[in-house]
């Protein structure tokens, strides 16, 4: 069964879904949205180092993106500099490195729509033990830090008050946030990954009135954007990447009608 | 006072943030059972204190001993977001476990226990004070910090949640440090007041303060007629940052 690429594909889509809905509900009620792109940007750098040194390219772009991440948090300490200014410019620096780099490496040949727009039709076993692997890291360890995380994205100063120490939690979860950029770049590609993450939240917003159920709403939102877009991307021949995000806004679409505007 | 009752000890402390002190100079105790409130105009370092004392300023003057980790508190203002729907349920939980009947117990308490479903956005903006008092108290904490804890509370609310406050601070023998512009129920329901002005203006029992020459600068003659028809004459003025600037005849 293994041998089928769109089974793989759709155990690869299946395993992303699951992490994508809960950490996207952070990205969103912390209004992070940008700096997921600007992870996903990064990406592009690690990319190019992973086919420069030959390491695998999940590692590599773990390794930058969380990089970027750190740097983000030692910047906001000591520029003053407005949140969104200084994800600006990380976000283009690192892309701009990035393809500067990619310039000396003319004699490599890949992919790089494959990056861009994601390419989960040539997902491997390798690929979903990763996917999988990572993806149960990654809940695991938002688990463990839920409370926290969740009471200092509510009020900062009241969890920090009260003993959670939100600077720990915080700097756990861009880390988390880098993971799954690693792990799902091959899935939906850099351009497309927060679209992944934060659409099928803002649809589950749309009808849920308590965190918990925004969070399974978002799961599966994310589980029916993967099933309906890899089928329709392998019906119609369409890029898989962009199918699935164009199903998560379809979803979102019709949320609208439902919206709960009263909260 | 007993040794073992102080809860926080904040000595000399001071903020200096952006070319300014925010607030310098602040002594005072927190002790289990006692009331400790903080007065002053706006923008006279009253929030700043509050946050010096909890701990959440990593570069101050001087010295904060906290004594207690079971520490509960009100901030002046919360704000949610659309994006985030929380449950009064769900924010009751926030930062604690606690079984449904200490949620209950909480909520009957500050009087919105019929609000438990309901969404936070929902709430007036004295319905939302009393789900925060709420919270804070479900714990039964140590140390209750409360910055304007009754801010869009109706006049009989407001009465009913001084008394609320004083009462837990009686039955649950926790400290509380309170900031609050209500003069006549401060001098009232206080055993200790801290006046500011970027500096400590005086301090001490409500009576003693209200006697005290700098209080009344502050707030007008009428204000210590609370408590007591003391005269006296003013000695100096203050500047915006709360700086004496000269003596006055």
């Amino acid at each position: 069964m293994f041998d089928d690429f769109l089974f793989r594909a759709l155990i690869a889509g299946i395993g992303i879904a699951l992490v994508t809905g809960p950490l996207g509900c952070f990205v969103v009620w912390r209004r992070l949205s940008f700096f997921g792109d600007t992870l996903a940007h990064s990406a592009l750098l690690g990319v190019i180092l992973s086919i420069s040194f030959d390491i695998n390219i999940s590692l590599s772009i773990f390794a930058v993106s969380s990089l970027v991440a750190l740097i983000l948090l030692r910047l906001q300490n000591t520029t003053n500099l407005a949140g969104d200014a200084l994800l600006g410019l990380l976000s283009h620096s690192s892309l701009a490195i990035g393809l500067v780099v990619l310039g000396f490496l003319s004699f490599i040949r890949f992919d790089i729509m494959g990056v861009l727009f994601g390419d989960i039709l040539s997902v491997n076993v390798n690929d979903l033990i990763i996917i999988w692997a990572g993806g149960a890291i990654i809940l695991f360890v938002l688990w463990l830090i839920w409370k926290p995380l969740f009471a200092s994205t509510v009020n900062y100063e009241l969890a920090e008050a009260e003993g959670m120490n939100p600077k720990r939690v915080n700097a756990i979860f861009t880390i988390l946030l880098a993971a799954l950029i690693a792990i799902s770049i091959k899935m939906v590609g850099l351009l497309l990954i927060t679209g992944m993450l934060i659409i099928p939240c803002a649809m589950a917003r749309n009808l849920s009135n308590n965190p918990k159920q925004m969070v399974v709403l978002s799961i599966i939102g994310g589980l029916l954007s993967v099933f309906v877009g890899l089928y329709a991307s392998f019906e119609i021949n369409t890029s898989s990447g962009p199918t699935i995000v164009t199903v998560a806004i379809i979803l979102f679409i019709l949320s609208l009608s439902r919206i709960r505007k009263k909260y | 006072m007993i040794e073992n009752d102080l809860l926080v000890k904040v000595s000399d402390a001071g903020l200096y943030k952006n070319g300014k002190w925010l607030v310098k100079g602040v002594n005072l105790n927190i002790t289990k059972g006692k009331i400790v409130t903080l007065i002053g105009p706006n923008g006279s370092g009253k929030t700043t204190t509050a946050k010096i004392a909890l701990g959440l300023y990593k570069n101050i003057e001087g010295t904060v001993e906290r004594l207690t980790n079971k520490i509960s508190y009100v901030p002046q203002k919360v704000s949610i977001d659309w994006t985030l729907p929380v449950r009064v349920i769900d924010f009751m939980v926030l930062t604690q476990d606690l079984q449904d009947q200490e949620i209950n117990d909480a909520l009957n308490l500050t009087g919105v226990e019929h609000l438990k479903n309901n969404n936070l956005r929902e709430l007036s903006g004295g319905e939302f004070q009393r789900v925060l008092l709420a919270r804070a108290i479900a714990k039964k904490p140590d140390l209750l910090v409360l910055d304007e804890p009754v801010q869009g509370v109706d006049f009989t609310g407001e009465v009913e949640l001084y008394a609320l406050i004083k009462k837990i601070s009686e039955t649950l023998q926790c400290g509380i440090l309170l900031i609050s512009h209500d003069l006549h129920v401060v001098m009232s329901a206080t055993d200790y007041v801290v006046c500011l002005n970027g500096h400590v203006c005086c301090s001490g029992t409500p009576v003693a303060v209200a006697q005290n020459k700098e209080y009344k600068e502050l707030f007008g003659e009428k204000s210590s007629q609370l408590l007591s028809l003391y005269e006296h004459e003013h000695d100096h003025v203050h500047d915006s940052d709360g700086n004496i600037v000269k003596e006055a005849k």
